[in-house]
Parts: C-alpha cells; sequence; structure tokens
C-alpha cells in the first residue's frame, strides 16, 4: 500500500470528531482500570467502552486483549422466570468501533472460526456482535515487551475501517472508511508505521504426524512444569484467541426461581475444565493442562482450520503468569523434544 | 432471526422408570429423528445443562438413564411425571448402525456405559436377523445392575450369547469379573470377517477392551468406541471435549478404532 500522510487532529477539533463517532459507535479501547492489576496498588489495562479519547492507554500494550470486546468474560445468555429460559436481547443497538493493535484484529480470525464456522454451527449470541465490530488499527509506536507478532506475520493487517496513531496532544490517522473522514483534520507528513522486526523471534514447529503429536505428550519436557505451573488460568484469560467456556445458571438470591443462565470465560488450565460424570478429569496434573492447551495453540487448532497456530504473538501469556512461564521459551522447548523425537525414530531405523 | 441453537425447550416429562436407588430412566416427550447413540443436551431452569446419552427411542419420546452423580443430575430426581424440562439436540453422530446391524456383533458395555447402546440392542433384538449377537455388560454389583428387564429379554433370544458380570461378586445370572475377562468366550473364528464390535463405558474400561479386542486378533477398524466427555455447549465452540483437532461432540461420540486409538488428551 502506498504510505501517505497521516491526517491531523488534536484538542477542541479532536473532542468534535470523537463526539461524531460516539453518536454512531460505541467505541472500546484500553483503559486504566486503577489498581485493577496482579498485585496491590498496580493497574490494569483493559478494553471498556470509552468516551474521552484522553482515557485511551496507548502507549503500552493492554494487560487483556481487545476480544472482551465482543466476548466478554461473562455475559447473560438467558433469563428465567419460573419454567422458561428466555434469550436476552442485545443492549446495544449502535455498531462497535474497536480500537486495536494488528495482532488482536488478527486474533478474531481464530474466534470466527470457533463461533461462526465449527461443526456448521453458528453461535447467535457471537454473531449478532461481530456483525457490528468495525475495527480502528492502533498503531504500535514501538515493540513491547515480548512481542513476536512479527514471527506469525500478524504484525500488520488490512482489516480496518481506520487507523490511528496516538501522542499526547491527539491522534494522526487514516481512513479507510470514508465516513470515518473529518474535513477539520489537517496533513501531516508523519507516516503509519508498524513494527517489522521483534527482537524475540519464535519458530513454531510443524508437525508430521498425529503418531508424532501424541510421542510429544509423554515427553519428559513437560515435567516442570508440574512444579512451575499453579493451574490458574491467568494466561488464558488474557489470550487474544482463547475462547472455551462455561454455561452456568444463577438464581437471584431473593427470588430462587428467577436468575439467568451465563457464559463465562473457562480456562484448560484448571482443574476441573475436562470432568466427566461422576469423576475428576483426564488431565490430572498441571503439566497435562498446560501441555494440551500449548498443543492447542500450536497445533490442534491449525490441524483443525489449517490457518496456523492459535496465537498472534502478543504475548500477554507470559507478561501476565504469576510463575513467570514464558511461552515462547516454551515453543522452543517443543521444537527441541520435537527434534530429538526424530533423531531416535532416525537412529532406530539405521 | 436465524434460530439460536444453545436455546433449551420445554419438554413434557412422561414417566419415570427406575433402574436402581440412583439410576433412574426419564422418559421424555419428544418427536424427530434420533439415532442409537446420539446424546442430548439437557437442562433444568436454575441448576443448569449437562449431555445425557439417549437409552432408549419412540416416534414422541426419548429416553434418559441418569445416576445422580452431580448438580443438573441431583435435581433431575426431584422431577414428578407431567413437569417440564428443557432439551436440545440431538448431537453426535451415533452407532454405524447401517453398517454394522447385519453383520454378527460383539457388544461390551460397563455400567451407564448399557445407556447408549440399549437402544440398539432393542432394535437388534426385534429385527429379524440370522447373525449372532454376543452381549458382554458388566456392572459393579448388584446394586448397579440396570435394565433387568431388558436383559431377560435379550437372554431369551436365541441369537443373542449373553454374559452379564459383576466387577467384584457374582450373583445368579451374573459372573464375577470384568468385561474384559470374558472376551474370548466370544468365537471371533467362526464369524470371519462378517463382524462389528461395539465398546461403551468408563474411560479405562474402554481402553483395556480394546487392547483385549486386539489381543483376540480383531482388526482395529471392526471396533467402535463412543466418548463421553462433559461439554458445556454440545456445538463445538466451549472446548470441553476437544482432543487435538478432534471434537467429541461434532466429530463423535462414536469413533473407530483407528481413531479413537489416536486420541489422548
Amino acid at each position: 500500500m502506498e504510505e501517505v500522510g497521516l491526517k491531523r487532529l488534536t484538542g477542541d477539533a479532536l473532542d468534535r470528531y470523537f463526539g461524531t463517532l460516539l453518536d454512531r459507535f460505541q467505541i472500546w479501547a484500553p483503559v486504566c482500570i486503577p489498581a485493577g492489576g496482579r498485585y496491590q496498588g498496580q493497574d490494569a489495562v483493559q478494553y471498556k467502552p470509552v468516551s474521552n479519547w484522553r482515557d485511551i492507554v496507548w502507549d503500552r500494550r493492554s494487560d487483556y486483549s481487545s476480544r472482551e470486546a465482543i466476548l466478554p468474560i461473562t455475559q447473560t445468555l438467558y433469563t428465567f422466570t419460573g419454567d422458561d429460559y428466555r434469550e436476552v436481547k442485545p443492549k446495544q443497538a449502535k455498531d462497535l468501533l474497536i480500537l486495536a493493535r494488528s495482532c488482536d484484529i488478527h486474533a478474531i480470525r481464530h474466534l470466527d472460526e470457533i463461533f461462526l464456522q465449527n461443526g456448521g454451527y453458528e453461535d447467535s449470541f457471537y454473531r449478532r456482535v461481530r456483525d457490528k465490530v468495525h475495527f480502528a488499527l492502533m498503531e504500535c509506536t514501538h515493540e513491547f515487551d515480548g512481542c513476536f507478532c512479527v514471527s506469525l506475520g500478524t504484525n500488520d493487517t488490512d482489516d480496518y475501517a481506520m487507523r490511528l496513531a496516538f501522542d499526547d496532544e491527539g491522534i494522526f490517522f487514516e481512513a479507510k472508511d470514508p465516513s470515518l473522514d473529518c474535513a477539520d483534520a489537517t496533513p501531516s507528513d508523519r507516516a503509519f508505521s508498524n513494527p517489522t522486526e521483534n527482537e524475540l523471534k519464535v519458530e513454531f514447529p510443524e508437525f508430521r504426524s498425529i503418531e508424532e503429536v501424541n510421542e510429544l505428550k509423554s515427553h519428559p519436557m513437560w515435567d516442570e512444569y508440574n512444579s512451575r505451573c499453579i493451574s490458574c488460568g491467568a494466561c488464558t484469560i488474557v489470550c487474544s484467541t482463547c475462547t472455551c467456556f462455561e454455561t452456568r445458571d444463577i438464581v437471584y438470591s431473593l427470588n430462587h426461581h428467577v436468575g439467568e443462565r451465563r457464559r463465562t470465560a473457562s480456562s484448560c488450565m484448571v482443574a476441573g475444565f475436562d470432568a466427566v460424570a461422576g469423576s475428576k478429569g483426564i488431565r490430572l496434573e498441571a503439566k497435562d493442562r498446560y501441555r494440551y492447551k500449548i498443543m492447542h495453540k500450536i497445533y490442534a487448532h491449525d490441524a483443525r482450520f489449517h490457518t496456523g497456530p492459535m496465537c498472534v504473538g502478543c504475548n500477554r501469556c507470559s507478561a501476565h503468569c504469576p510463575q513467570l512461564i514464558s511461552y515462547p521459551a516454551t515453543i522452543n522447548k517443543v521444537s527441541q523434544a520435537l527434534r530429538e523425537i526424530r533423531e531416535q525414530e532416525v537412529g532406530y531405523g539405521e | 432471526m436465524a434460530s439460536n441453537v444453545v436455546t433449551p425447550k420445554a419438554h413434557r416429562l412422561v414417566s419415570i422408570l427406575p433402574q436402581t436407588e440412583t439410576e433412574w430412566t426419564f422418559r421424555v416427550e419428544h418427536h424427530g429423528p434420533v439415532n442409537h447413540g446420539q446424546f442430548m443436551q439437557l437442562s433444568l431452569p436454575r441448576v443448569g445443562e449437562c449431555p445425557i446419552s439417549i437409552s432408549g427411542f419412540t416416534d414422541d419420546t426419548v429416553d434418559f438413564t441418569i445416576r445422580r452423580v452431580g448438580h443438573v443430575t441431583d435435581e433431575l430426581f426431584n422431577l414428578k411425571p407431567g413437569d417440564d424440562l428443557f432439551l436440545r439436540g440431538t448431537y453426535g453422530n451415533g452407532w454405524p448402525y447401517q453398517e454394522i446391524k447385519d453383520k454378527n456383533l460383539v457388544i461390551i458395555a460397563g455400567g451407564t456405559g448399557v445407556s447408549p447402546v440399549k437402544s440398539m440392542i432393542n432394535a437388534l433384538h426385534d429385527a429379524d436377523g440370522d447373525k449372532q449377537v454376543y452381549l458382554i455388560l458388566g456392572f459393579k454389583d448388584d446394586h448397579a445392575i440396570l435394565f433387568r428387564d431388558d436383559l431377560e429379554k435379550w437372554r431369551a433370544n436365541p441369537r443373542f450369547h449373553c454374559i452379564y458380570c459383576l466387577d467384584h461378586m457374582s450373583a445368579e445370572g451374573f459372573h464375577e469379573g470384568m468385561v474384559t475377562a470374558f472376551l474370548d468366550q466370544v468365537p471371533f473364528a467362526e464369524f470371519g470377517d462378517d463382524y462389528a464390535c461395539v465398546v461403551v463405558g468408563p474411560p479405562v474400561m474402554m481402553r483395556f477392551a480394546g487392547l483385549g479386542l486386539l489381543r483376540q486378533g480383531v482388526p482395529e477398524e471392526k471396533i467402535w468406541m463412543s466418548f463421553e466427555r462433559k461439554m458445556s455447549c454440545a456445538v463445538g465452540k466451549c472446548g470441553h471435549c476437544r482432543i487435538d483437532e478432534t471434537y467429541v461432540c461434532l466429530d463423535g461420540p462414536v469413533f473407530n478404532y483407528t481413531k479413537a486409538k489416536q486420541l489422548i488428551d
């Protein structure tokens, strides 16, 4: 694409422009949640609907991904009064404009594969939000700690209605959708640029057969995670591409006949996720659960949909892990273990 | 708006048929096609939703044989005929009945695993076939025996060879031992190539029954197994039943052994 100078909007003109956007859209962007972080006094950056562009946190990676705009951590699907389930109607009539990084926009593809394609079933609750989504691509002014989007080709995208870069005074932007343009904007010579190289490079292994995959599952490389991983699910709740959920009915405390059916984000890292009737489950150790998650990301999703790893290289999982487990380092260990397995097989053949 | 695939619909409970103290069959009004071995998602408002195998069906009803093992199932035991419960489905592929019904069959099931094969066994019982049916059905003890009337009905069928067993005790009509201990009583050699095996039960039992059949010389492609996972959606979204690229709800629950042996979760 030919690089043209972005348009400039600041101060009152940007306030007015943002106002016109708010007339049309619910705008989702990363904002600061004071003391909302993992540790006392630490803030969190999470996607929320915003009404003022000054609230947008643009100079760091959000702790949580933009998927929450489409797939909330908890949502009510049905209410029941007496003895019937009634589908909850969407509260939001406006379209959504989501200010997302390139990696997060790529992640939506994987959510679509699960919620719109898998098994030929379309999820209505997802569909009704998804149809309203427009993306505003946010520039990554610099690469954030541990990003490896370039390794996955998710460092840039054309899937946006507009793209923009922030500084302290306002925005530089380009409207691909002409209806998002602004007559008050002034020209600038600033170009839009996303990282084209990361310090961290991750090589995703390519598996040749299910036999190889299954052999890898019993490799001793997973053993260390029994003592390291605490099965808290922090990695999956911040992941841009994780989709698993629980469905639960809850009752309102004053009237036990009235309540709602909720869908809540779940995690294969948490014990009990794989429960079967009358038993604790199948992956009883932390290492088994961690291995299951990793293999979903780097093998299983691609084996089903043929669209590459279920990962966009944001590395929020590692940044959020209370045990400092590195996901990219794990992938490198998988690659090494796979080499060992293949070398052994060659050895047996001789 | 297109219909919502996860909306449960009210269905009338027709009757309750206790099998054991803890396992009852709930007969529910239902109109629509069902395959042997399929399951449905069963909901009770306030309590939740879970997948349950269909243990029998007619044009107007489906049966669910349910053991009290959890939140949803406990609450089911408080229902009375005439009450509503909520269903969606049917889900899953079910047994390859058309493919195997005219072959000699070896059906190995343990405990509540008898539920997902019961309707198929009854269909075989009612059919005018000339092939042999070997039933090896195991239960934990004499309190856990399910479908006693059906078991006796099948025993009276001259084409049926019934080996019923209890894990750690014997009783009248029931041997002592695991189902795997009786595989050598099946005359596989007499079947030639014309047979199939069906296995369903707890994961450990299925694993050893599969290995036991292989030891008897049964080729992998003649063995069919039904998997159970507590899926939350049954339509390939919630992720609970995924094993690598396979979703038990969408691609199963019945798998040929050539596939089942690779499903390591």
